[in-house]
């Protein structure tokens, strides 16, 4: 059981690298002048909510399955991102506004949010993994 | 002719030419090449002094208070000595004989040495062989003695030292016609590094007899102070003498300096020069600039021997040359008014001691500490304006002194003859894409350095610039307009994906219930009809009309339709167009019947309507669409709160509610405005939001519209057309300013800065569509921009740094064209170069833009902390960091004397004062002011702090300009100017008040405002009755020419003692104590408290 708790953490883990990676290279991208604010915002809007909902399951399914270590490891970072989704003043167009991202350093911020959030995960995979094949071990 | 006029008048150049001429004529002693000789002295001396200027002076510039004395004495004296010796060579100098030469020798070890003794050695023995002096001296000493010759107050900035080098590198130079030593000058030059010169004593300027005692100042100086003044006189029969010796460059002088003066006509005083831009902006690194700058000398010189001996000549000479033309002394004069150079500008201002510190005339901006040739291509102030008009190095010396970095911007600013310059290709930077402007530095003949970027280009490979190279020979008339300061570049077709759109112009009315109650439409349409043939535009130029109530109603202006055809459209869900080709029509072809028929028709069509609901979401929505094939400028005419279809807004204020601060409501309710005006930038159409509404209007989520589509917003509170004419004659005004003024389509903005700098946040109506682009789908003259900048990475391998903007849009006639806009400022190292060179002005406004953000995204409250802290913070940083001497009081740069005092007005200002009995809508109106207008009506407009008195009854100094305007004294805006005897004019910005006083002298009654006394002043008036007195016609013509200054009407008030906008009047006291506020002493005491702590 608890090993397949892992694998579907370890699946969860990685598609939100992939967000991570995605979201840098998309920030990146605006950043150089590749794409502008308008698609670059709301490419990235798209895509806040499954974050937000992938993070929660892995979050809730540790605190559920009594993996407590790893639940306040990941209570921050879930926090966090249902914080920053509920705090978006009513006239913006979601977490990533056209007309704000390049006031007051914002691309920088939610770049540095972006690689801060890839380093979490990694880091979570890797005790995933960890914890699954020891998991496997143990059945 | 030119010679008089040339700056150096005094001493230097004419010593040189003196020398110069003798060499020539003679083969003198001094080894100068004959030809050369005639450059030196008429012409090089004005572009030499240019050249040398810049690697070396900047840190000499700027008198640092707080120099080491020792050094600077010893430059002083040294320095002084020789100086003086070289202008003066008619009068006998107590150091050495008159003698040019010996002037020039005591020089020469001076560089070297820096000891004062060399100065006084006289050096009749000077040989020609000693032509290698460091060049390091002359390079930048040459400069300061020009400057200091000409005018008093630059001089007092600048050392005298350099004032001594001048001879020396004319020296040089012209043993530097031979090529081969020439080179190895050059080797010599960019191997030494530049020495920095220590800055000199404030009070060494001649023009400052009476500052404080100087730090490091030697007696000797004083003494000299009289023999300088009186030495101005002097050089002229020298200087004339030397134009006589040699004649043909005097002449080709005159020629290029009557291009000049025409050219500054065009340019509104802007000078160009164009020598400048050669080699002799450093680039990069000092090492450089020396190098090219040696290098441009020699092309100089070889030029005009060119010129001399083949005057018919059309060849390509071979190398590059540049045309320069003498200074005149009149140019030189005319930028002299930089506070900070003034030695004024040094002196610390205790601002609890000195209370009147308000100036009695309108603050001009700070002019950068630069050479004034350099100055001179610089970008008008109004134009384009630095916060600092010194750049710190790191953003670490920034963030020490406390004081935001920004530009504001006037990019589209209404200018009487630009010069257009009409071609296939521009120049351009080929990494970062800069458009080539006055300091760029050329390498040489084909190659040139971007000033923003470093790259070194190839001007080979652009046939335009090859061509324009070659200009520089034959008409350097025309190649000043093409490096003007702002220049269009006129292009077809360029940069563009589709041909250049036409005008075209949608007007969307609100006609429910509430409208038509308002009556707004009669004048709105009388306005139009008026002005019909005025809208800019041409053949191509296109009008629609659009009205909604609960359904929208297009108006067919189909060719051979009798009469305009109404088209309803009742599905506001789904909103389509119908019949969309004769919804937009040509102005031209329908405007005589159609277009006019529907204006005198439309005010009628809705008297009856009892249609209470507004729909204007998709009333919007329906007018994009019609207009997103085109683009253009869509007017929405507004009176209340949308109730209908997408975009109906609620009202968020409840009467009873508004006791609690969380109530105001600063940021949009919904994104749909906001959506919807990405939109319209993504398809170049701007909306311009005209609010006429007495009731509650969502300001701050219906503005989104305007504010992200660069378009405007006017706000007309209580609108009606019977009872609050007031507001039907600013509407009227304002829509008259509105229709006709000039107007630019599909514009971008670009605002690039030297590599190192970036943009961090920016404040306007408008787009960012990346990270340097602003998308304006419209341009008009009366908008502003400002961005907030950083440093991030360091400067110190630079001594200027530039900023361009260049805006490219679409002139209403249907080309395309560039606005390019260069500003280049030095860089400085210590944190009181950056305080000296401080412009509150700027700063004031960035500020002001900084805190409307700062309330939309934190609160009001968090706004005017903010507003206090940037004055503590700034102030106790110069205290602790620059000020060496603790002294009582609060002490404060000279160039931040007005910062508390408009940092109060701006907290007094309604936009950030929490105030119980307003609505929200004229807080959220000030604030898009403020973000949209540029600096100067923000400055005059938006502050009530900054409201001028007059005293209208001693009237002042007078300003003609084709009619006389009466100038009177600007007075502190605090209730102990007033006088019961007089009446004052408050210029509010939005509102002019005319307080007249109980006991006001009668003549004013009876021959300005036409009444028989006090008494009998009508309560309210608004308008001064034109009579047949010369008083009447002053007063007016001084109102007018007011209201003129700005893109709005402002209304009079005239108040009496008991009326009712005498409280307006006197919150408007910003000086003053009042209910919530404090005063301004008050003020500074408290700043003191914590400045102290």
């Amino acid at each position: 059981m608890e090993a397949v708790v892992f694998i579907f953490s370890l699946l969860d883990c990685c598609a939100l690298i992939f967000l991570s990676v995605y979201f840098i290279i998309t920030l990146s991208d605006l950043e150089c002048d590749y794409i502008n604010a308008r698609s670059c915002c709301s490419k990235l809007n798209k895509w806040v909510i499954p974050e937000l909902i992938g993070h929660t399951v892995v979050t809730v399914l540790m605190l559920v399955s009594l993996h407590w270590f790893i639940f306040i490891l990941n209570l921050p970072v879930a926090t966090w991102n249902i914080y920053r989704y509920i705090m978006v003043p009513s006239g913006n167009m979601g977490v990533f506004d056209p007309t704000e991202i390049h006031n007051r350093g914002q691309l920088k911020s939610h770049m540095k949010e972006a690689m801060i959030k890839l380093g979490f995960h990694l880091l979570c995979f890797f005790m995933y993994l960890y914890s699954m094949i020891l998991a496997l071990i143990n059945d | 002719m030119s010679q008089p006029e040339m700056p150096a008048s005094g001493g230097a150049p004419a010593g040189l030419q003196s020398q110069n001429g003798a060499a020539s004529a003679s083969g003198s002693p001094c080894t100068n090449g004959p030809v050369q000789n005639a450059l030196m002295s008429s012409q090089v001396s004005g572009s030499q002094g240019y050249n040398f200027q810049l690697p070396g002076s900047y840190p000499h510039l700027i008198p640092a208070k707080t120099l080491n004395p020792a050094s600077g004495q010893s430059n002083y004296g040294s320095s002084q000595g020789s100086g003086q010796t070289l202008n003066r060579p008619p009068v006998a100098s107590n150091l050495v004989t008159p003698s040019l030469h010996s002037g020039l020798v005591s020089r020469m070890p001076l560089p070297a040495s820096q000891n004062p003794a060399a100065a006084s050695m006289p050096s009749g023995s000077f040989l020609p062989g000693t032509n290698l002096p460091p060049p390091l001296n002359w390079q930048y000493n040459y400069p300061s003695t020009e400057s200091q010759t000409n005018h008093s107050p630059r001089a007092s900035s600048q050392p005298p030292v350099s004032g001594s080098t001048s001879s020396t590198t004319n020296h040089q130079y012209v043993s530097s016609g031979d090529p081969s030593l020439q080179n190895s000058f050059l080797k010599s030059g960019s191997s030494v590094p530049p020495l920095a010169n220590p800055p000199l004593p404030t009070t060494f300027q001649p023009g400052a007899p009476h500052g404080p005692p100087p730090a490091g100042a030697p007696p000797l100086v004083r003494g000299l102070m009289p023999q300088k003044t009186s030495y101005r006189a002097v050089p002229q029969p020298s200087f004339n003498s030397a134009t006589n010796q040699d004649g043909i460059t005097s002449n080709t002088n005159n020629g290029s300096m009557v291009v000049h003066s025409s050219y500054d006509e065009i340019e509104g005083g802007g000078f160009l020069v164009w020598r400048a831009q050669a080699g002799f902006i450093p680039a990069s690194s000092g090492v450089c600039g020396w190098c090219l700058s040696c290098l441009s000398y020699r092309r100089l010189t070889d030029f005009h021997i060119f010129k001399l001996i083949f005057p018919e000549s059309k060849g390509w000479p071979g190398n590059l040359d540049y045309t320069f033309t003498p200074l005149g002394a009149n140019h030189l004069t005319a930028s002299l008014s930089g506070l900070h150079l003034h030695p004024e500008g040094l002196r610390v201002v205790n601002l609890l001691q000195e209370r009147n510190m308000l100036p009695s005339t309108p603050l001009q901006a700070p002019v950068p500490n630069l050479h004034e040739d350099i100055q001179k291509l610089n970008c008008n102030p109004e134009l384009f304006r630095c916060t600092l008009t010194s750049i710190p190095q790191t953003q670490a010396l920034l963030n020490k002194a406390k004081l935001p970095l920004g530009l504001l911007l006037h990019p589209f600013k209404d200018l009487v003859q630009l010069p257009v310059v009409t071609s296939s290709t521009i120049v351009r930077c080929r990494s970062c894409r800069t458009y080539i402007n006055p300091f760029v530095s050329f390498l040489d003949q084909r190659r040139w350095k971007c000033n923003l970027c470093y790259r070194v280009n190839d001007a080979f490979k652009n046939f335009y610039l090859y061509a324009l190279l070659s200009l520089v020979y034959y008409e350097p008339k025309r190649l000043q307009r093409i490096m003007a300061i702002t220049t269009y570049f006129c292009f077809k077709y360029v940069f563009v994906l589709r041909p250049p759109q036409p005008p075209v112009y949608l007007f969307v009315f609100d006609v429910s219930h509430n409208a038509v109650e308002t009556g707004y439409l009669n004048s709105v349409c009388q306005s139009l009809l008026e002005n019909l043939d005025l809208l800019p535009g041409n053949t191509r130029t296109k009008i629609g009309f659009i009205t909604f109530d609960s359904t929208i109603h297009f108006y067919s202006l189909q060719e051979g339709l009798s009469q305009p055809q109404m088209l309803i459209v009742s599905d506001i869900e789904d909103v389509f167009i119908p019949m969309p080709e004769n919804l937009l029509v040509n102005l031209n072809e329908s405007k005589e019947k159609l277009v006019q028929d529907l204006l005198k028709t439309l005010p009628q069509m809705f008297t009856k309507t009892l249609e209470t609901q507004s729909a204007l979401g998709p009333a919007l929505q329906a007018a994009f669409k019609l207009m997103s094939p085109t683009g253009g400028r869509m007017s929405v005419f507004q009176t209340q709160l949308p109730s209908l279809g997408v975009g109906a807004l609620k009202p968020r204020e409840e009467p009873n509610q508004r006791s609690s601060a969380k109530e105001i409501h600063l940021t949009p309710s919904t994104d749909f405005y906001k959506k919807l005006a990405l939109d319209c930038s993504g398809q170049q159409v701007a909306v311009d939001l005209f609010l006429l509404s007495g009731q509650y209007s969502d300001l701050a989520s219906l503005g989104c519209i305007s504010r992200y589509s660069a378009g405007s917003v006017y706000y007309y509170p209580s609108y009606h057309h019977q009872h609050n004419p007031v507001q039907v004659q600013k509407l009227q005004k304002e829509l008259q300013r509105y229709l006709t003024r000039k107007i630019g389509f599909e514009a971008v903005m670009r605002i690039r800065c030297t590599k190192g700098l970036s943009i961090h946040t920016f404040h306007g109506n408008f787009f960012v569509r990346s990270t340097d682009l602003l998308s304006l789908p419209n341009v008009n003259p009366d908008a502003g921009y400002a961005v907030q900048m950083s440093v991030e990475e360091s400067l110190t391998d630079t001594q200027l740094v530039s900023f361009q903007s260049a805006l490219l849009y679409t002139s209403s006639k249907g080309e395309r064209r560039i606005r390019v806009h260069t500003l280049c400022l030095p860089v400085v190292s210590t944190l009181n170069e950056i305080f000296l060179g401080a412009d509150v002005q700027a700063i004031s406004g960035l500020l002001a833009n900084m805190a409307v953000d700062r309330s939309m995204t934190a609160s009001l409250s968090d706004a005017r902390d903010a507003l206090v802290n940037a004055v503590i913070d700034s102030l106790s940083a110069y205290r602790s960091s620059v000020l060496s001497n603790q002294q009582p009081g609060l002490l404060v740069p000279f160039s931040l004397r007005l910062f508390p005092l408009f940092v109060l007005a701006l907290l007094k200002q309604k936009s950030y004062v929490f105030n119980f009995d307003m609505s929200l809508n004229p807080h959220d109106f000030t604030e898009s002011d403020i973000m949209t207008l540029p600096l100067k009506y923000i400055l005059v407009a938006v502050w009530p702090g900054l409201a001028l008195m007059f005293y209208l009854i001693s009237q002042g100094a007078l300003n003609i300009n084709d009619r006389t305007i009466p100038q009177p004294p600007i007075l502190q805006l605090s209730v102990e100017k007033l006088s019961r005897d007089g009446a004052f004019l408050m210029d509010a910005g939005s509102v002019l008040m005319l307080w007249v006083g109980k006991n006001c002298a009668h003549n004013f009654l009876s021959q300005v405002l036409g009444v028989q006394n006090y008494a009998s002043i009508p309560q309210p008036m608004t308008d001064l009755p034109q009579l047949n007195t010369a008083e009447s016609a002053r007063t007016i013509a001084f109102i007018s020419w007011l209201r003129d200054q700005r893109p709005f009407f402002p209304i009079l008030y005239v108040i009496r003692d008991e009326s009712p906008m005498k409280a307006n009047f006197l919150q408007n006291m910003v000086e003053d104590r009042t209910e919530s506020a404090l005063s301004y002493y008050e003020f500074l005491l408290h700043i003191q408290q914590q400045v102290n702590k």
